[in-house]
């Protein structure tokens, strides 16, 4: 039999993300609804002076979010349904499932993210440079995000250490770091505790792209470095450590 | 070509004892095959193996001539299985489930739809068939998971059991569907119905502590028993003297004996007007006899040795 290889990763976005939305439609409102609630505290707090980093904040979050709750979306398939085992013992390649579930979290954020971009478009202004930058660092931010979501759902036994880690994450990649507003909000010396989520790097990069941050271009490109290392580092591990089979 | 396994053992990390320990066994691979054992006898660890799911720690097992571990990916493409305690998601509904399914399995879109709504059709469930599976009964989202690996092409399945938790009908539905398609395929299933194991299924394994301790046909597993005949005696019956050995239970006591033990306590039964019943021993028998619990020697080994 000649296998779909489109198929075997269209299934994942299918069962994850399409039937999800299509079944449950306020699940689309729900995602949106954490990112925008905080748009509308900041611009109000700020009387409207920081509407246009509050909206990048919005972007950043919807995609680390997403990637991250991916992660509670394969322990579910894996420890709750032992669906997992199902397509282990499959053509499927463990490759077309981790890809399939990607893509997945990324069709979960498009209503999300059509919303945010309409408000972009309105309170951001933007350069083909700075959009390209933009684009860059939310690719690398939700690649970030969805590996560390793999790499945590495969060594979860059951669904509730899954909410756990979620947890732990988007309080880590959406409080701690500045990108609701400028990090030089931040006082000294809490300024260094950012730096710890690497969600800080992306935030700082993208706020410089779009004119709501002024920082050296040494600065800018450590930024960079970071994000790219933590990222390929991250995916790394990622792949190397998924438990497709188990030992 | 059979499944075959060499020494195939398995001790899961951190654990001091083996879940499969030195198992050899060649099945075929026709019709269905019914792995019976009490809970944590290595079923499901065996299972698993089989289907590619779990590594073996060391020994071999092949399936039509392809290694369970090297040749994993060719052996992906002719088998499927339902793991034990699996669920279809409850956010779609069962056609949805199943059609996922088979475009993880390379079917396209629009193949994957048609065979849906066939083995739906196929399986009873068709007035469900666009009900969220959150709202159906517990038999029939069973039944949607046994539909997801028969709308598939495999031809060997695995099925961990796949029974547990419906209801006798539904059992009996179940069995049903796998007797008319084990033609055409190959179960392997375990279970802990053991009547439903001795009529349905061509094969049979009993594990017990990781160890197998017998497989073949009915036949072949009765022809081990030394002791072939069950005389179950009333509950107030005084026992006489017998070759053999002894279950009780609360209510009555059963011997397993030779035929002409079986023929000499009946006489006796008959004289004393005592009530009492015969007849040859079943699969319970013979899994109580294999597994040696509960058990009381009158005189004699279980089984004979092979």
């Amino acid at each position: 039999m000649r296998r779909n290889k489109l198929s075997q990763v269209w299934a994942s976005v299918l069962l994850t993300a399409v039937y999800w939305m299509k079944n449950y439609p306020i699940s689309i409102v729900a995602s949106f609804l954490s990112p925008i609630a905080i748009v509308v505290i900041i611009s109000f707090v700020s009387k409207g002076a920081l509407v246009g980093v509050a909206v990048e904040g919005a972007l950043i979050t919807t995609f680390v979010l997403n990637g991250i709750l991916e992660m509670t979306d394969i322990s579910h398939l894996k420890n709750d349904f032992k669906i997992q085992d199902m397509v282990v013992a499959s053509p499927t390649s463990a490759l077309s499932y981790i890809l399939g579930m990607s893509f997945s979290s990324l069709a979960t954020a498009i209503p999300s993210i059509i919303f945010i971009l309409i408000l972009w478009s309105v309170f951001v202004h933007t350069t083909v440079v700075s959009a390209l930058t933009v684009f860059a660092v939310v690719a690398l931010l939700m690649v970030l995000s969805i590996s560390i979501g793999f790499f945590l759902a495969t060594r979860t036994s059951d669904i509730s250490q899954s909410y756990q880690f979620t947890s732990i994450l988007g309080l880590l990649f959406t409080t701690i770091s500045p990108i609701y507003y400028p990090i030089t909000l931040i006082p000294m010396p809490y300024r260094y505790l950012a730096y710890l989520s690497p969600i800080t790097y992306g935030a700082e990069i993208i706020q410089s792209a779009t004119g709501y941050l002024s920082i050296s271009s040494m600065n800018l490109a450590i930024d960079w470095l970071v994000l790219i290392v933590l990222t390929v580092v991250t995916l790394f591990f990622a792949i190397k450590n998924l438990r497709w089979r188990e030992a | 070509m059979p499944i075959e396994c060499v020494k195939l053992t398995k001790r899961y990390p951190g654990s001091a004892s083996k879940s499969l320990d030195n198992v050899n066994v060649s099945i075929p691979t026709k019709g269905i095959f019914s792995l019976i054992g009490r809970n944590g006898a290595g079923k499901t660890t065996l299972t698993r193996i089989l289907g590619t799911q779990l590594m073996p720690s060391s020994g071999h097992a092949s399936i039509n001539g392809l290694d369970v571990v090297d040749d994993a990916k060719e052996l992906r493409e002719i088998i499927a299985v339902i793991p034990q305690d699996g669920r279809p998601v409850p956010w779609v509904t069962p056609a949805q489930m199943i059609m996922t399914y088979l475009m993880w399995r390379g079917y396209g879109i629009r193949e994957a739809k048609a065979r849906s709504v066939s083995v739906i059709k196929d399986i009873g469930i068709y007035k469900e068939k666009d009900k969220h599976i959150s709202k159906l009964s517990g038999g029939t989202r069973r039944k949607v998971l046994v539909g997801c690996v028969l709308a598939s092409e495999a031809e060997i399945v695995f099925m961990d059991e796949p029974t547990t938790g419906l209801d006798l009908i539904s059992r009996t539905s179940f069995w049903d569907t796998l007797g008319k398609l084990k033609k055409d395929r190959f179960f392997l299933l375990t279970t802990h119905y053991l009547e439903e194991a001795e009529s349905l299924a061509d094969g049979i394994g009993i594990l017990d502590k990781g160890k197998l301790l017998v497989s073949g046909s009915m036949d072949q597993i009765r022809k081990r028993i030394r002791y072939r005949y069950m005389v179950t005696l009333g509950k107030d019956v005084k026992v006489p003297d017998f070759k053999g050995k002894i279950i009780r239970t609360s209510n009555s006591a059963r011997i397993m004996t030779s035929e002409e033990g079986a023929e000499r306590i009946a006489s006796e039964m008959i004289r004393r007007h005592a009530e009492f019943s015969m007849s040859p021993i079943s699969l319970n028998e013979i899994f109580y006899s294999f597994v040696k619990e509960d058990i009381e020697a009158g005189d004699g080994d279980d089984y004979e040795e092979e």
